[in-house]
């Protein structure tokens, strides 16, 4: 156990992030470098005004058409993932362990609000489980794989959530707390969950090709959102 | 022959070629297609957006992803190795359930473009002469004569001439110019006018005579409608284009005006140019539809005067054209011109670029009687939208639009008028006095009839 916690801890971390920032930077440049001859409609008729405005609507909770059609998925998406990319970046333990070994740290959110987080982390998380379960056209798209992403995606919290309040065996759950975080970053950029970086790319895409493109001299795009 | 004979001398159909839809799904995995294949979450939310899934009782079958599922999905794990019966099937889900109305498009959390998935989904089962019957005739007829109703450069300039005589007795100096060199609009139109519906002709040159304007048709090229698009042929799609554009660049003219028809501007104003390859993905002469010459004419400049006392008293609602609304940024001058054509205006809800698919469009009833049944059944969502306004009239600017909204009002006894902007235009507007024609001629016209009929008429 120890031996697997000094790697997962060292080397195992390492490769983690490394995989997960060179997966994804390589991953999007070779989507933009492919577009160059590929995808010319996007080149043709980029615009950054309808680009991000349509990035924009849709990171708000209820900013899209199609979210406020499904309003309490729409806030539900919407919290999970400030939990996902608030609590680990803010949480304290994090940034004594960043600041402990890489010499810096980002602001440590206090321990009773990163504990609520992550229990609403969770409760989002079995939400979207229930309703990939329960509604019928999402279960019809839902494969195995799915259902893993979410849960290897939640692993990382319950687990922390555990090590924190010391229940259980603490070091296999902080060794599965490293393990699940690390086998998540890894398949970030292999797998649908490289929308991390991608949402950006396919957004600003389709709101400039249904928008800008269509907008002349009197005429209006079309608004995504 | 007697029919086991005749069956023997059908030639049987080749095997499907799966390197040959390999390499169709090769050329599309740009950048776009990867990622859009890669990062669908599965969330559902398409679902919602869609007239087949909302009108089949929330079918999960029938949600656009599961759609690509079953059609691009399906090519694209079995690598292109399918039988044709299971290429059949493929069409059914890829023309069948699909107008590519790019609703979908406006509800996905990505923006990933279902519709043109679908599309691959298409062009990989024409490739293999898997599609829909009336779209192989379409193709057939663009690829031996240039349009899609095989209509002879004669018939075509005969019927301008015809309706040119017509129309001037309506209103002076009414004339069709064919291959007006320098003109400013070249006039281009859906095969069906000339061929079932010329009046539509006459009603366009009518108009374009009271605005004054400067204008022609060309001899050839003058087809602006592309069911190649429907069956995602590029290849053949690509002709009909080129003959315009070529048309239009030959006789120097401005722009090329096209008339109240969906698919032909989405084809004319923005695929052509991509598949023709031109840079910057722009139409070679800038392509301008019907409904904005409209709307310049009367909302804009002034140039046609509505009579205020001709205006629609009806209560009226507009449908949205998916290839002019949504895929096209028309939908604000439609309303506009529509208030100024009528006094009693309800929109549809939703409407704009969300409204919904009428059913029929894009090429969908062109694609032949065996797709009716379905049209009728997705196409209760529109029903359902007209009869929630309580209009009585219904202004469709897409020939499929309109036929489609009329096939609804049998159906679902709507009790609604389909009318095109066209026919309003001309009942309300103003005919400056010098083109009004002289009340003599028409005596003498009526006398000359009077005195035809009388003879028989000599005895009692």
């Amino acid at each position: 156990m120890n031996q697997l916690y000094d790697f997962l801890s060292g080397p195992g971390a390492w490769i983690a992030f490394g995989v997960f920032l060179v997966g994804l930077a390589l991953r999007a440049a070779f989507l933009v470098g492919i577009s160059r001859f590929a995808d010319k409609v996007f080149w043709n008729h980029a615009d950054a005004g309808w680009g991000l405005r349509s990035i924009g609507h849709w990171l708000l909770p209820l900013g899209s058409r199609s979210l406020r059609g499904q309003p309490i998925f729409g806030a539900v998406v919407f919290l999970f993932h400030l939990c996902l990319l608030g609590v680990p970046v803010f949480l304290l333990a994090h940034n004594i362990l960043l600041e402990e070994n890489l010499g810096f740290s980002f602001w440590a959110m206090p321990e009773a609000l990163s504990d609520w987080l992550t229990v609403l982390a969770l409760a989002c998380g079995l939400f979207l489980l229930v309703r990939r379960l329960a509604r019928p056209e999402v279960r019809i798209l839902t494969t195995a794989w799915d259902y893993f992403l979410l849960l290897l995606t939640l692993a990382p919290f319950a687990t922390g959530f555990l090590a924190y309040h010391q229940w259980g065996d603490y070091d296999l759950i902080m060794v599965l707390h490293l393990l699940s975080a690390e086998v998540l970053l890894v398949v970030i950029p292999f797998s649908k969950l490289a929308h991390v970086v991608l949402f950006f790319f396919s957004r600003f895409f389709i709101g400039s090709e249904m928008g800008a493109r269509r907008q002349e001299d009197g005429r209006l795009g079309a608004r995504v959102w | 022959m007697t029919e086991p004979a005749q069956k023997a001398a059908e030639p049987q159909p080749a095997p499907v070629d799966a390197a040959k839809i390999q390499a169709i799904l090769k050329s599309n995995q740009g950048a776009r297609m990867r990622m859009w294949l890669s990062i669908c979450s599965r969330c559902g939310l398409c679902a919602q957006s869609c007239l087949f899934y909302l009108a089949k009782d929330q079918d999960p079958k029938l949600s656009p992803a599961y759609k690509v599922r079953a059609s691009l999905g399906r090519l694209i794990r079995s690598r292109g190795r399918l039988s044709r019966a299971e290429l059949e099937e493929v069409k059914e889900v890829a023309w069948g359930q699909c107008t590519m109305c790019r609703r979908c498009t406006m509800f996905c959390p990505f923006g990933i473009d279902i519709a043109t998935m679908i599309g691959v989904a298409r062009a990989c089962c024409n490739s293999q002469g898997v599609l829909p019957d009336g779209l192989a005739a379409a193709k057939k007829n663009i690829q031996e004569s240039g349009n899609q109703m095989a209509m002879s450069t004669e018939d075509w300039i005969e019927t301008c001439e015809w309706m040119a005589e017509e129309y001037a007795e309506e209103t002076k100096g009414v004339v069709i110019p064919v291959d007006k060199k320098g003109a400013k609009y070249m006039y281009t139109v859906n095969p069906r006018e000339p061929m079932y519906y010329p009046q539509d002709l006459g009603m366009m040159a009518q108009i374009l005579t009271v605005a004054g304007e400067d204008w022609t048709v060309p001899s050839s090229g003058w087809d602006c409608t592309n069911l190649a698009m429907f069956a995602a042929d590029a290849a053949v799609a690509a002709i009909p284009v080129r003959n315009m554009y070529q048309a239009a660049q030959e006789l120097g003219v401005e722009q090329i005006l096209m008339t109240e028809c969906g698919h032909a501007y989405r084809s004319g104003a923005f695929e052509g140019p991509y598949w023709l390859g031109l840079p910057g993905g722009k139409p070679p002469v800038p392509v301008k539809h019907a409904v904005q010459l409209f709307w310049e004419y009367i909302v804009r400049d002034g140039r046609i005067k509505i009579d205020p006392a001709k205006r629609l008293k009806e209560p009226v609602t507009i449908q949205d054209p998916c290839n002019q609304s949504r895929n096209g940024g028309l939908q604000t001058m439609l309303r506009e011109l529509v208030h100024a054509l009528c006094e009693d205006f309800r929109d549809m809800n939703p409407n704009r670029e969300y409204n919904h698919c009428c059913g029929g469009g894009g090429g969908f009833i062109p694609m032949g009687s065996d797709y009716k049944r379905r049209r009728m059944e997705s196409g209760r969502i529109k029903a359902e939208q007209i009869k929630a306004t309580g209009a009585k009239v219904v202004i469709a600017s897409c020939h499929n639009c309109f036929d489609q909204i009329n096939d609804l009002n049998k159906e679902y006894e709507l009790g609604v008028k389909v009318v095109s902007f066209k026919d309003l235009i001309v009942e309300s507007m103003v005919i400056p006095p010098e083109l009004v024609p002289p009340p003599e001629e028409e005596a003498d016209a009526a006398g000359e009839d009077s005195a035809q009929e009388t003879p028989d008429q000599g005895g009692a």
